[in-house]
């Protein structure tokens, strides 16, 4: 007899018991219901961590399940990210040039008012057009929609063109880098539309929600990216553990071995390249109203890379191994650089550890995959395996 | 009143969080917002370096108010949205009561909307695009008309520069600083097919075919001269390419917006000799008061360290705040502000620099031919120029006006007289 | 000026003005134009010292120039200086350089004339300096012309021809006559005949006198006998804005007020919340105005105006022409005629001096991928570190650079401890890591990775975040000049002939050595060649040690192009891959031509959209995303273990 889903995935349960906990206290101890404990900054770190382990879960199965190392995903994060930053920066300046030209002579037109949130948003950047990308910026609907729809569409375009000429291994990671790299590129020249460099900053101000405190938004954000990590986490575990999985996996292990058991390999591979581009985008769309600004350096393909060092430290090929990679790591690279941890003088020379981070993480890196390939949660495993 | 309200608050903070240091209370905190790892570290190091020399010089003279200073430093990373995380932290968690920071627009912008959501005060001391007013932020750098209206104007007066090119890395203060030189040019009568402009990529190398675009402008027999707002490391295969193609600073004359003493100090300019710069202070500007700054910059960090404008910057700016708070007796950010208008203070090139009530600094222009030994001659001093947040050359920008003391908004349009918005642009 | 001359003159006393004025007091008139010299002053001074004619003044002049005035700040007089240690000073009389007294170096001021004023004084000194005994000095006045040429240097240069004895001196003055006569010549013959000698002549300055005779202006009904270029046709080849205005001026045409005048006359004529009877809320669209505006003006209270009134309309039956400035129809056809041959011969030119650049590109994409390239084909490893490798050797070249002093020297010496400090820690590298990955590509990519973070941020933290100058000898620079159009640096042509050199090494080695054999051995079948007694761990250590070599190599060639940083390696590590890719793993042909498809790519891409750099950089990196998809083994696929299997 089948046994139910959850009772065949207790880590299911143990990781939404957990998630909804840390929620719980976070909530609780948030400036947000007047405690003090946990800072709006850092609440707005912790919904990020979040959105991360998201991309981390979307990463994994691409490559920990799928066997595709691609490093591109950080791109259809950061194009969710613009496709909602499109959104908010428009309605955010339409109110403020709405609430300008109230007091006008004549009441503008909407040529007029067009105008002005042009020059307001493009002013900054040296132009003044609003350009025809931004067609559908005035609706939160359309601009939701896009978020699933550009980078869903890219990926399913590049996966397309990829896997049909049969391009895999390391061919495939080079190539995922370089379309990261043209499209960051691409985001930079300031006639991309998406303001260059700069990017879209103020996010994290809401368009209709000023009144309401940075300390309860970022609660609100906090809980929204706890809920779609929940989702995903749940997506991810029913999808690895039916017959799509085990197919997914058999591609990862003998890809030639499945094409000939009659599997439409290419046609799997696109569906999980396409659709965990899907998450990485919802992550990203969900990440920068909290981190405030997007902009191409986010999209650069070290971002990708350092994917991939979440996932494989965490442990490849099982979903809270990626949850537990991208959260660790990142917070830790956030406590180390931000000048957390301690400096430890040698007497001849002081290790500061924001110089020495980046080395510690590249060698531990180098470390876990030469001597612990399947990460912490390996040794997770071997713990519970034991008890 | 609300020193006493934040001490009392700082104390219930401290003794729920019980780790907090109690001596914060007889301190005044200062915070230094610059990146010190990532590829800004180059240029911030140096400013969060000044900063903790002049906090330690305030000190030595007895603090503010009779506290001591202490600074809070913390490392955004060259990471845009980290810049606004610590930002708050600083703001929200250290409790500071001003920021020194930033060097980037784009980190700037970054950092705006939670400054002004928390009323905090910044301090940025680079040159910029300007287009932007703040009312939490005082602009020490130079604005567009303090160091390329200038520049340009001698470009056309003195060197007889009929044709330009303007070559720019592809971010926000060349697209801008270019948008309003082309219309400044245009209205001098500079037609638009003796504009070239040109954009590259950060960090770009392969020069040859943009600088024999360059050489290739002289065709019609006009002369030609060039502004640079290239960035940073790009400068340096820029000028090697011009070294190379063998273009003197009398045929094709550069100057660059960007390119101080620091930056040059990466490069072999006897081949550069000539070529121009223009900022609002040099360290082979000759006063006292520079000699004296040279001279504790170097004890501090060592003989071969140079002097830039944007460590005037925070000089002057560091000073300014420090008699603002004097005056307002408290460290309260709107008393401060109010304070700040009309504060002077000595710049380190001689003259007298103005605090204005559109945030900017009333400064003087330079420009300063390269040398040999990696500092600039000067050529040319003016007058103070005041600061201006929008640019006269641009039409949308010409009706605006910056006045927070008496109007008080950064984006009055003159026109219609109305505030635009009270918040920044960002 | 001359009334200030006077004005002093009269307030000197007449003791004074018995004598001729000293060449000291001439200045002191002018005292602030000479302290704060200006383009704008400099005739002015010019003037005041040429009437008085001062003994010593043509020598001042060139002093001046040359920065060798200084001025005593308390009185304000200029002095010539020598000094033995560059603090005390002794001051020299302008006019006979007796010594005047001694002052410290802050009691002085050097005089900087900017380049402006400079290039005034040099060419106002060309009339003297034409026929000087000394060469240097008649190169000057050389430079002098051609970089100011101006009518007054045209009859004192012809003179001076005949008697130039030095050849080249004499064929820089003979073309420069030439450059005259185009603009100065009296007589149009002379001038035609002028312009016709520069027919193909590839020289900016030959254009740069050419392109002005074909100046032209665009005029509404141009005056019979004018010089007339051609008919414009608004719209197409005339801004329609410049028409009109060109129109108005000529009273042919009613001002038509812009839109925002309009909208500004609607808000002065507002009466009651409506303007010309229209509700103001109806205001709120383009239309709803245009009829506002149309009701007021109909009523004569604003300027004459209708719906659909456009300029274009307005202008649509005049006639605009394009005259030239030039009134000798004879001369700007010939100019116009040696202008099209002359862009003939640049458009050849510059598409050749194109494929130099990217040649150059190519060769400095072919020296950073070939180590990558080997190690890729032979042992299926791809090094992410590659990047860093290069940056290592850079270093090491601004190392040895900082212990030896002699740029040549520093620069041979660099080369081979380069390849020996990359060739180290690339074995240490693959011994220490690489081989346990083997047959996990996926973890190799990764692992070498994590190497590439640890390297770059231990570069930051030992070099600083600071770019270091890794300077090249004296004899690479400048460049190889062919002509105005088509050059290129000499340390790019050094790059250029270093990667052929390093292209027959390695042919040499892989071809013809021992060495070569096992590794061709083992790249085709690591199993077959390790039956037949072929060490694969040793050839494997020894093969990646090269390709790491090689990018210490390539690391002292593009940090002498450059820059040195700790990201070098970064911003060259994709290109390389991508050559590595385009042209096929594991064969140093195929890395050729892959460097050469991306090199020239990238600078074909530059040529159509030269406003851009990012865009050419983007579009290429898509163009090869679409290349894999038609070969996706690269332009030579290689039998046998290539990676990926």
């Amino acid at each position: 007899m089948q046994k139910s889903f959850l009772a065949r995935n207790p880590s299911v349960l143990i990781f939404i018991g957990c998630l909804a906990a840390f929620t719980l206290a976070v909530t609780l101890l948030s400036e947000a219901t007047g405690a003090t404990f946990i800072s709006t900054s850092f609440v707005k770190t912790l919904g990020k961590t979040l959105c991360l382990c998201l991309i981390a879960i979307a990463m994994d199965l691409v490559w920990g399940y799928c066997g595709i190392l691609s490093l591109g995903h950080f791109a259809f994060f950061g194009l969710g990210g613009y496709m909602i930053g499109m959104w908010l920066m428009y309605e955010r300046t339409k109110t403020i040039v709405t609430n300008s030209l109230e007091n006008a002579t004549l009441p503008p037109t909407a040529d007029e008012v067009r105008d002005a949130i042009g020059t307001q948003i493009f002013g900054v950047v040296g132009g003044a057009e609003i350009p025809p990308i931004w067609l559908f910026a005035d609706s939160l609907f359309a601009q939701l929609a896009l978020v699933v729809l550009v980078p869903g569409l890219l990926a399913l375009v590049f996966g397309w063109l990829a896997f049909r000429s049969r391009v895999t291994g390391v061919y495939l990671s080079i190539l995922t880098q370089a379309m990261t790299l043209a499209l960051s590129l691409y985001l930079f020249q300031n006639d991309s539309g998406l303001r260059g460099n700069n990017g879209l900053s103020g996010l994290q101000n809401i368009p209709g929600l000023s009144h309401i405190s940075q300390a309860t938004l970022s609660i609100w954000f906090f809980w929204a990216s706890a809920v779609a990590l929940a989702l995903g986490y749940l997506l991810a575990v029913f999808v690895t553990n039916g017959k799509f999985g085990s197919v997914i996996r058999g591609i990862r292990d003998d890809e030639a071995r499945v094409r000939f058991l009659g599997y439409n390999v290419e046609g799997y591979k696109l569906v999980v390249f396409t659709g965990t581009a899907v998450i990485a985008a919802i992550a990203g769309a969900l990440y920068y109203p909290q981190a405030g600004i997007i902009n191409p350096a986010e999209i650069a393909p070290i971002a990708s890379i350092y994917l991939a060092v979440w996932v494989a430290i965490g442990g490849r090929g099982r979903i809270y191994g990626a949850v537990i990679g991208a959260a660790f790591v990142s917070l830790l690279s956030s406590w180390f650089t931000g000048g957390g941890a301690p400096d430890v003088p040698l007497g001849f020379y002081t290790i500061k550890w924001t110089d020495w981070w980046l080395v510690l993480l590249g060698l531990s890196f180098v470390a876990v995959t030469l001597f612990a390939p399947q990460g912490i949660g390996g040794l997770i495993d071997k713990l519970v395996r034991k008890s | 009143m609300n020193i006493l309200k934040k001490t009392a608050l700082c104390a219930v903070a401290s003794g729920l969080m019980a780790g907090s240091a109690l001596a914060a209370d007889d301190t005044i905190k200062v915070g230094v917002l610059h990146s010190l790892s990532g590829t800004m570290a180059i240029s911030e190091t140096t400013l969060k370096d000044t900063m903790l020399m002049l906090i330690d010089q305030q000190n030595e003279k007895g603090g503010v108010m009779g506290k001591q200073l202490e600074a809070v430093v913390v490392d955004p990373a060259s990471d845009w949205p980290l810049f606004a995380e610590k930002a708050r932290e600083l703001l929200t968690v250290h409790d500071v009561d001003v920021i020194f920071g930033n060097w980037t627009s784009v980190s700037r912008k970054s950092v705006l909307p939670v400054i002004e959501e928390l009323n905090g005060l910044l301090f940025y001391p680079v040159q910029y695009e300007g287009e932007e007013s703040s009312k939490n932020v005082f602009y020490t750098g130079a604005a567009p008309n303090q160091q390329a209206i200038p520049a340009t104007d001698y470009f056309l007066d003195e060197l007889g520069v009929e044709k330009f090119a303007l070559l720019g890395t592809d971010y926000v203060y060349p697209r801008t600083t270019n948008k309003i030189l082309e219309q400044y040019l245009k209205g001098k009568g500079i037609a638009e097919s003796d504009i070239f402009v040109n954009y590259t990529p950060f960090g770009h190398s392969d020069w040859s075919k943009i600088v024999a675009d360059v050489v290739a402008l002289g065709a019609d027999g006009k002369k030609v001269g060039v502004i640079s707002t290239i960035n940073g490391d790009a400068n340096i295969g820029f000028y090697k390419e011009l070294a190379a193609a063998g273009i003197s600073a009398d045929d094709i004359p550069v100057v660059a917006f960007s390119v101080g003493e620091e930056e040059l100090s990466g490069l072999d300019t006897a081949n550069l000799v000539g070529h121009l710069a223009a900022w609002n202070y040099f360290q082979s500007a000759e006063s006292d008061a520079n000699e004296e700054f040279i001279a504790a910059w170097k004890a501090k960090m060592g003989d071969e360290r140079v002097t830039n404008d944007p460590m005037e910057a925070h000089y002057i700016g560091f000073n300014m705040w420090v008699n603002a708070v004097e005056a307002a007796g408290s460290t309260d950010v709107d008393a401060v502000r109010a304070a700040m208008y009309g504060q002077e203070f000595p710049n380190l090139t001689g003259g007298t620099a103005v605090m204005l009530p559109n945030h900017h600094l009333a400064k003087p222009v330079l420009i300063g031919e390269i040398q040999e030994d990696g500092q600039f001659d000067i050529i040319s001093q003016t007058e103070e120029v005041p600061g201006d947040a929008w640019t006269d050359f641009l039409p949308e920008s010409a009706v605006l006006k910056s006045d927070w003391k008496d109007l008080g908004c950064g984006m009055y349009n003159t026109e219609t007289s109305t505030c635009v918005q009270i918040k920044s642009n960002y | 000026m001359f009334r200030r001359l006077l004005s002093l003159l009269c307030l000197l006393p007449l003791a004074a003005f018995a004598q001729a004025p000293s060449l000291q007091d001439v200045l002191q008139t002018q005292q602030d134009a000479v302290e704060k010299a200006s383009r704008k002053t400099v005739d002015q001074v010019l003037a005041a010292l040429v009437d008085a004619q001062a003994p010593g003044t043509l020598e001042f002049i060139e002093a001046w120039g040359d920065k060798r005035v200084w001025m005593r700040k308390d009185d304000k007089l200029f002095f010539y200086v020598v000094t033995d240690d560059n603090q005390t000073y002794t001051l020299l009389d302008l006019a006979t350089r007796d010594p005047a007294g001694t002052a410290d170096k802050r009691a002085l001021k050097q005089l900087k004339p900017n380049s402006g004023v400079r290039s005034v004084l040099a060419s106002y000194l060309v009339q003297f300096q034409l026929s000087d005994p000394d060469p240097a000095r008649r190169a000057d006045a050389l430079t002098a012309i051609e970089r100011a040429p101006d009518e007054s240097h045209y009859a004192p240069l012809q003179a001076s021809v005949a008697d130039e004895g030095d050849a080249t001196l004499r064929a820089r003055k003979e073309r420069l006559v030439r450059l005259l006569a185009v603009q100065y010549a009296p007589d149009p013959a002379t001038r035609i005949a002028a312009i016709e000698s520069f027919a193909g002549d590839l020289g900016v300055d030959a254009r740069s006198v050419l392109n002005p005779i074909l100046a032209s202006t665009p005029v509404l009904d141009a005056p019979d006998g004018a010089n007339i270029a051609r008919a414009l046709k608004p719209g197409d080849d005339l801004d329609i804005d410049t028409a009109f205005d060109l129109a108005l001026a000529a009273d042919k045409v009613a001002p038509i007020p812009s839109v925002a005048e309009r909208k500004a006359a609607l808000e002065a004529n507002i009466t009651d919340g409506t303007v010309g009877g229209v509700r103001l809320d109806l205001l709120n669209t383009q239309e709803g105005r245009d009829r506002a505006y149309a009701a007021l003006s109909h009523a004569g209270t604003v300027p004459d105006w209708q719906p659909g009134l456009t300029k274009a309309a307005a202008i649509a039956d005049l006639t605009f022409t394009e005259v030239y400035a030039e009134p000798d129809p004879a001369i700007t056809d010939a100019a116009a005629a040696t202008l099209a041959s002359i862009n003939r011969a640049v458009g050849l030119n510059q598409m050749l001096d194109l494929s130099l650049d990217a040649l150059s590109l190519a060769s400095i994409y072919f020296l950073a991928a070939i180590g990558l390239a080997i190690t890729f084909g032979v042992m299926g490893v791809i090094n992410m570190a590659h990047g860093e490798f290069i940056m290592m050797g850079a270093y090491t070249g601004y190392v040895i650079q900082q212990i030896i002093p002699d740029y040549t020297v520093s620069i041979l010496v660099a080369v081979p401890v380069a390849f020996a400090v990359t060739f180290a820690a690339g074995v240490a590298m693959e011994r220490l890591v690489i081989r346990w990955l083997y047959n996990r590509p996926l973890e190799t990519l990764l692992a070498t990775f994590g190497i590439s973070i640890a390297l770059q941020q231990l570069a930051k933290n030992i070099f600083g975040t600071q770019a270091r100058p890794l300077t090249s000898p004296g004899w690479l620079d400048g460049a190889w000049v062919l002509n105005d159009v088509v050059s290129i640096s000499y340390i790019r042509i050094a790059i250029f002939v270093l990667s052929l050199i390093f292209l027959a090494l390695l042919l040499f080695i892989l071809n013809r050595t021992r060495l070569g054999l096992e590794v061709r051995a083992v790249t085709q079948n690591p199993r077959m060649a390790a039956s037949m007694g072929i060490n694969p761990d040793r050839i494997n250590m020894l093969t990646f040690g090269l390709g790491s070599g090689i990018a210490g190599i390539a690391g002292v060639a593009i940090g002498l192009y450059a820059k040195v940083t700790s990201e070098l390696g970064a911003d060259y590590i994709v290109q390389s891959f991508m050559t590595v890719v385009v042209g096929g793993v594991g064969n140093i042909w195929g890395t050729l031509l892959g460097a050469g498809l991306v090199g020239s790519l990238q600078k074909g891409i530059e040529w159509f959209n030269p406003s851009n750099t990012l865009a050419a950089q983007t579009y290429m990196i898509l163009f090869i995303i679409l290349f894999i998809q038609i070969r996706p083994r690269g332009i030579i696929a290689l039998k046998g273990r290539a990676a990926g299997d």
